[in-house]
């Protein structure tokens, strides 16, 4: 995969081939400014945590790695979804930090509930995270009334929360604070470049160009 | 880029002040500033230049850079008028210079004739208000032309056996094919239909100091950082700057429209950045505003004169909403199209734009092919519904589908109903104290029954294409708009239009209404190209008028 300097590199090479020098000028240097603050962005490994405390934000990120698991290609720890999803409820999610405040404890009532031996959720085995994610998925599902809270406590909007945020951390442009290393993008089969040429994929590669339907010139 | 920018005072009676600066309050400016007259442009947006365009999602869709903002303008809907509104966001609209234009897919297909005579073609529909239009296609013809060419739109002239006439070919050849349209036009012509290049306002070609499509594939709800995307923001309001004689003036929130004791316009009053109000004087006012909120400001501005709103004697100011109704098929396919690169679309098909009356359907549509997702909204909602939402199966299914997934969009018609309407809400207020918009709609039977039949065409189309799986959903009453049309229509009649056919209200002489809400039919799915071209007209018509001395007192 390209760098995010090559990726650039293609971009301005891209442009160079189709705009006018007069264009570049004046409009080159706002958009290298903008891609150079989007890869400071990306490249901090471990911003400060400004809401979550560290406990809290170990148990979220296992949490989102639930959601999309590390394996041959990277997950949300990887993608630094944890610094995304604590970014978000400083400023643009802030609505919905009670959800995870409830929705964390309610986690680690269901983890002692199952594994008492366990003493947190990102304590436990693959298996068991995956036993008590289960869970909190399903409670997430049940309609509120007359249902047996299998969570007691966890706010139904919890999962559905969570999987937004997680979705958004890993695949945001490396701008908006998530997907480090474009690693989200790089997993999904999306080139980070930030421009393309034709011919795009498969399908497109060998068109011959386009051409009327034989015979049917005047159909109106 | 530096631009000459002329500024006047409140107090100076400019000759227009104009309210919004889309699609059509765009091209009012830059018409009217270049014909000699002074142009004040009132945007309730900001200000946003190429550079402070963004591919960052959390931007666009959670913090609304570029459209209307819920949170102080909220929004309320209800499905009929025995309902009461609740606040829900049931519209979205640009909000930003440029208006609707800036995020906008860039589908810029012409209306047919069909469009401006239906009526007198098919007679009254039951439960529907439906008219002609007091202007034909070979009226707007030109004005089409001159979109084509001054904005800016890509295609090929001839491609369709459907399209109506034209004078003159496209100005640039059609943006490149993209996987999603090959597999389209293969589909589409085992089933003997027509599929062919589909005309966008993307430069294909570098054009007028604007650079050519870069392909990074954030065109539907993202302004364009490389001012390829043909909005009014890139192609007319610098043209309009240019002339020395039009001003931009964003972050004003207009609150009403001021008459005299003739019932005549004498400005817009609205609140500037420090939420002062002002009055901007003006020889006479035209509201580009968008099909919810022109009504909502003619309905906002009622006075002892004008009781119910201004303009509105006919009682249709706000009525006769028409959405656009919509369908959606999803495919996904063996080897990887890669449609995220490049604009959504590449390829659309018009034979269904008049559908045979045997079949029991009033009106038609047109289908394109696309991928209109970004990484995040395709793995919100771009996978079949039976994937797992989480573990490794998601995470499979994203990495699998991702490249190669398509969509076939049905567009069509929305029948006038009277009671579809925009109007003010009695209870909820915005930011500034004013009455809330409030949306009441239910879709014409038809128009579900219709896409209802065109969802199934699509999923023939998919099956003939090769794909391996394909999915859809039942059409369902709407409840969200973004094509704001049919809501201050134009007629000839004073009793039953708010605008004669040079887009003057009837009740006031020197009041204009030039947006979506002035279209009488809704077209078949794509209305801003159209909104662009009676801009054009109306600026010819009231040049015309002004020079004659029949706008001023």
């Amino acid at each position: 995969m390209k760098s995010f300097d090559s990726a650039r590199r293609e971009f301005l090479h891209l442009l160079g081939g189709t705009a006018g020098a007069a264009w570049l000028t004046a409009n080159w240097p706002a958009l290298v400014s903008a891609a150079e603050h989007a890869h400071q962005a990306a490249k901090s490994e471990h911003p400060a945590l400004e809401v979550f405390t560290a406990d809290q934000a170990r148990e979220v990120e296992a949490l989102a790695a639930c959601i999309i698991p590390s394996g041959e290609t990277a997950g949300a720890r990887e993608a630094g979804v944890v610094y995304f999803i604590d970014r978000a409820l400083k400023t643009f999610f802030s609505e919905a930090l009670p959800v995870y405040q409830n929705g964390l404890e309610a986690v680690q009532k269901t983890t002692a509930e199952l594994f008492p031996g366990v003493p947190r959720f990102s304590a436990a085995t693959e298996e068991q995270k995956r036993k008590v994610f289960s869970h909190i998925v399903e409670d997430s599902e049940r309609p509120e009334s007359g249902a047996r809270r299998l969570s007691p406590g966890a706010s139904p909007d919890f999962f559905q929360t969570l999987r937004v945020h997680t979705i958004f951390g890993f695949l945001v442009d490396p701008e908006g604070g998530g997907n480090r290393d474009f690693v989200g993008w790089k997993a999904i089969g999306r080139d980070p470049s930030h421009g393309f040429s034709a011919p795009f994929g498969f399908y497109d590669k060998d068109y011959p160009g386009w051409q009327p339907v034989s015979g049917e010139t005047e159909k109106k | 880029m530096s631009r000459p920018m002329v500024t006047y005072k409140t107090s100076d009676e400019v000759d227009f002040v104009i309210v919004g600066s889309g699609a059509a309050g765009g091209v009012l400016a830059k018409e009217l500033s270049t014909n000699g007259f002074r142009v004040v442009v009132l945007e309730q947006g900001e200000y946003l230049r190429e550079k402070d365009f963004t591919h960052d999602e959390t931007k666009i869709f959670v913090q609304s850079l570029l459209t209307n903002k819920v949170n102080t303008h909220p929004i309320t809907f209800r499905k009929s008028p025995d309902e009461t509104a609740r606040k829900q966001q049931a519209v979205l609209y640009g909000s930003c210079v440029g208006g609707s234009s800036v995020h906008f897919t860039a589908n810029f297909w012409r209306f047919h004739e069909i469009d401006f005579k239906e009526h007198s073609k098919v007679g009254d529909i039951p439960g529907a208000n439906f008219a002609d239009w007091p202007i034909s296609y070979a009226d707007l013809e030109p004005y089409y032309t001159k979109v084509e060419w001054e904005v800016g739109v890509s295609g090929l002239a001839g491609s369709s056996p459907f399209d109506p006439p034209r004078s003159k070919p496209y100005p640039m050849p059609p943006l490149p094919v993209k996987g999603n349209g090959v597999v389209f036009e293969r589909g589409c012509r085992k089933l003997g239909y027509h599929p062919y290049p589909a005309p966008m306002a993307i430069l294909s070609k570098p054009r007028a100091g604007r650079a050519a499509c870069m392909n990074c594939g954030f065109c539907l709800g993202f302004g364009c950082e490389v001012g390829a995307k043909s909005t009014s923001l890139s192609s007319v309001i610098p043209m309009a700057e240019k002339t020395g004689r039009c001003e931009i003036r964003p972050n004003c929130y207009v609150s009403r429209i001021e008459t005299d004791k003739n019932g005549r316009a004498i400005g817009a009053v609205y609140f500037d950045p420090q939420r002062n109000s002002q009055l901007q004087k003006a020889k006479a006012v035209i509201l580009a505003a968008n099909g919810a909120e022109t009504p909502r400001l003619l309905l906002l501005s009622a006075s002892n004169q004008f009781p119910a709103g201004l303009a509105n004697s006919s009682g249709y100011v706000g009525r006769n909403f028409m959405p656009n109704s919509s369908a959606l098929a999803f495919g996904v396919f063996g080897e990887q199209l890669n449609d995220y690169k490049g604009p959504a679309v590449s390829r659309i098909m018009h034979d269904f734009y008049e559908l045979d009356p045997k079949l029991g359907l009033y009106g038609g549509g047109g289908l394109d092919a696309r991928f209109d997702f970004t990484p995040i909204s395709f793995a919100l909602n771009g996978l079949p519904p039976d994937t797992p939402k989480w573990g490794a199966g998601f995470k499979q299914a994203l990495a699998h589908n991702f490249t190669r997934t398509m969509q076939i969009f049905c567009h069509g018609t929305s029948l006038p109903v009277e009671s579809n309407s925009f109007s003010l809400d009695p209870d909820v207020k915005d930011a500034w104290g004013l009455p809330a918009l409030r949306m009441t709609f239910r879709d014409h039977p038809n128009d579900l029954k219709m896409m209802e039949w065109m969802r199934a065409r699509a999923m023939e189309i998919l099956d003939a294409a090769g794909a391996k799986t394909k999915w859809s959903f039942p059409v369902q009453e709407q409840q969200f708009a973004v094509h704001l049309l049919g809501t201050c229509r134009m007629g000839g009649d004073s009793k039953k239009s708010v605008i004669n056919s040079d887009h003057r209200t009837h009740d006031v002489k020197n009041l204009f209404l030039c947006d979506g809400s002035s279209l009488v039919t809704s077209g078949r799915g794509q209305p801003t190209m159209t909104i662009q071209a009676l801009a054009y007209r109306a600026a010819d018509r009231i040049t015309a008028l002004a020079k004659r001395g029949e706008i001023s007192a």
